[in-house]
């Protein structure tokens, strides 16, 4: 007797729990996109108000924190420009293009060693660069102080390119090391046979054969570099010399008052990497990824 | 392999290795002078032996900047680590799937972004008369909540902390998106025929599979946390008095305010100490790690 009556209502009960199921999932998902749109909130807004309020007069910023600004004050980047950003924007270039180029040159020459050759000491060395990695600038800082003054080159560019392409050369040998190791034997055999030397197998094949991992320790470096801020601050006293990180010290200490040229001063400043972030964004994650799991 | 001139492996390493000079010698040397007492002013140094490290342990202001270091890594473990996996997770639900490279491209920002922009507009923020953040609170009728938050001594150290955790949970999150996408969606695909929930599933094959990165992430944020020294820095400088000094930040007025040189490198001697030992866990952790497959 109770057969066809389950018959009959089983269809419904599926029915009604996949419903229910459905319904549950429908909240589920509502919920979380909730949560995600407050976060994205919290991350978002203070950004975009910092370049909305950028254009603002430093009254407006007071009264009107919320609104989009009465009349967009340009002249709020202009006047950043003037008072200071516009040298700190080329020190942190020339820096930053400093350090980038020596670090990616150097780590180049150094993985090709440790990748194509065999030789006395090669795990030594392979275990200073992981240690390396392992070091913290902060307990450096007052010998290095010291050296910088010793060398000479206090108070220079040099005084911050030097320190950044010795901590970033660790971390670049070992990237730029692993895709050598991963490239054909065979082709370097057959430049040697055509007569190439080992420098010149480097140059015209190796490193054209890695520009993913080239422009990855680049774009590394250059967000290490471009960012920086402890060294920046003690190694340099000059203001005419200070990057981005460490002039916007000075920046804010100059213009108490002037919030707009203040924020103004800020966007320019992160613009660029933000930039480089958004259109490298493959080469940027790869590369985090694989600096972060040494 | 190339074999020919038996020096010509050194010569590709020699620039290298010179550079790394400038990161091996001043450990070494830190460790030298902090037995001596010295000022960069004056010529000469003083050995003092083990003077430093006995005034540094009986020094209140240490135990102050290191009880704020341990506070950050805590803090940072919880939301970062936490934070972060549980971001990812659901990031890379496939229900979500469809808009997930716009947010997490817009939760990653802030770690592009220099700490000393971040910073310098987060003091827009707690400003305490005109700052959003008290502007919120009155907004929601919370006007008793609204503080200096950076010129209280009791929530100085927590407004920096909170800086640090807005800008890099974003980055754990991507190392934790990075390791969701190597785990087979064949794992997900049996559950779900077994009926299990996102719950049991993000317990039960999320949180096992991500293990690896769970460890790496929580070295990465201890090292962060016990070096920290932009966000106190440019936030409230470690005051209100000595209340959110953190151990790089003392280290550094110790060195360049004071001019204590050598109390200075005994600082930093611990700071070595300490970061030598969470990198002793992960290289012991990760042998184990490799027996075991």
């Amino acid at each position: 007797m109770q057969m066809p009556k389950t018959n009959v209502t089983l269809p419904n009960v599926v029915n009604t729990a996949t419903k229910e199921r459905k319904k549950k999932r429908y909240t589920g998902v509502t919920i979380v996109y909730v949560g995600l749109i407050i976060y994205f909130i919290v991350i978002a807004y203070p950004l975009l108000w910092m370049i909305i309020s950028s254009f603002k007069s430093t009254d407006e910023i007071f009264t009107h924190s919320w609104s989009m600004p009465h009349t967009w004050l340009i002249e709020n980047y202009v006047t950043a420009w003037k008072s200071g950003i516009s040298s700190y924007f080329l020190n942190s270039v020339i820096v930053t293009g400093a350090s980038c180029f020596l670090t990616v040159l150097v780590s180049a020459l150094g993985a090709y060693g440790l990748s194509r050759f065999e030789f006395q000491g090669k795990a030594f060395v392979l275990i200073i660069c992981l240690g390396g990695l392992m070091l913290s600038p902060q307990v450096s800082l007052i010998p290095l102080y010291s050296i910088i003054q010793k060398l000479g080159i206090y108070n220079t560019h040099l005084a911050l390119i030097l320190p950044y392409v010795a901590y970033r050369i660790p971390l670049t040998i070992l990237l730029i090391r692993a895709y050598f190791l991963s490239i054909p034997k065979e082709l370097e055999e057959a430049a040697r046979l055509d007569g190439c030397t080992s420098l010149g197998i480097l140059f015209r094949i190796f490193i054209p054969m890695s520009t993913p991992i080239l422009l990855t320790t680049t774009i590394l470096t250059a967000y290490y570099t471009w960012n920086e801020f402890m060294f920046a601050i003690i190694f340099i006293d000059d203001d005419s010399l200070r990057t981005i990180p460490a002039g916007l010290m000075q920046f804010r200490d100059a213009l108490q008052t002037d919030w707009g040229v203040l924020l103004a001063g800020l966007t320019i400043s992160a613009a660029p990497i933000v930039m480089l972030f958004l259109f490298m964004q493959k080469y940027f994650i790869r590369g985090i990824a694989n600096g972060s799991v040494k | 392999m190339l074999k020919r001139n038996k020096l010509t492996p050194y010569l590709y390493l020699f620039p290298a290795f010179a550079f790394l000079l400038l990161v091996y010698i001043p450990i070494f040397q830190n460790i030298w002078d902090s037995l001596y007492e010295w000022s960069t002013f004056s010529p000469d140094k003083v050995f003092v032996g083990i003077d430093n490290y006995v005034h540094l342990f009986k020094d209140p202001v240490f135990y102050q900047a290191l009880k704020n270091n341990i506070l950050y890594a805590v803090i940072s473990i919880i939301f970062q680590v936490g934070g972060g996996l549980i971001v990812a997770a659901v990031l890379e639900d496939k229900l979500i799937r469809k808009f997930s490279p716009f947010f997490r491209t817009v939760y990653f920002l802030p770690v592009v972004v220099s700490m000393t922009v971040i910073a310098l507009l987060f003091t827009f923020f707690y400003n305490p008369e005109v700052g959003l953040l008290n502007q919120v609170l009155k907004m929601v009728g919370l006007d008793s909540l609204a503080k200096p938050w950076l010129g209280d001594s009791n929530t100085a150290i927590y407004a920096v902390i909170a800086v640090s955790q807005w800008q890099s949970i974003g980055y754990i999150a991507m190392l934790y998106i990075v390791a969701i996408q190597k785990i087979s969606p064949e794992l997900y695909e049996a559950a779900e025929i077994d009926g299990a929930n996102k719950f049991k599933m993000f317990f039960h094959i999320t949180v096992p599979q991500t293990k690896e990165m769970t460890f790496v992430a929580v070295i990465l944020t201890l090292t962060g946390a016990f070096t920290v020294f932009n966000e106190p820095y440019i936030l409230t400088g470690g005051g209100p008095g000595t209340s959110s000094e953190v151990l790089s930040t003392y280290l550094y007025k110790t060195a360049f305010s004071k001019d204590m040189m050598g109390y200075a490198s005994s600082i930093a001697t611990v700071i070595l100490i300490i970061t030598l030992l969470i990198s002793l866990v992960q290289m012991k952790a990760f042998k184990t790690g490799k027996e075991d497959a």
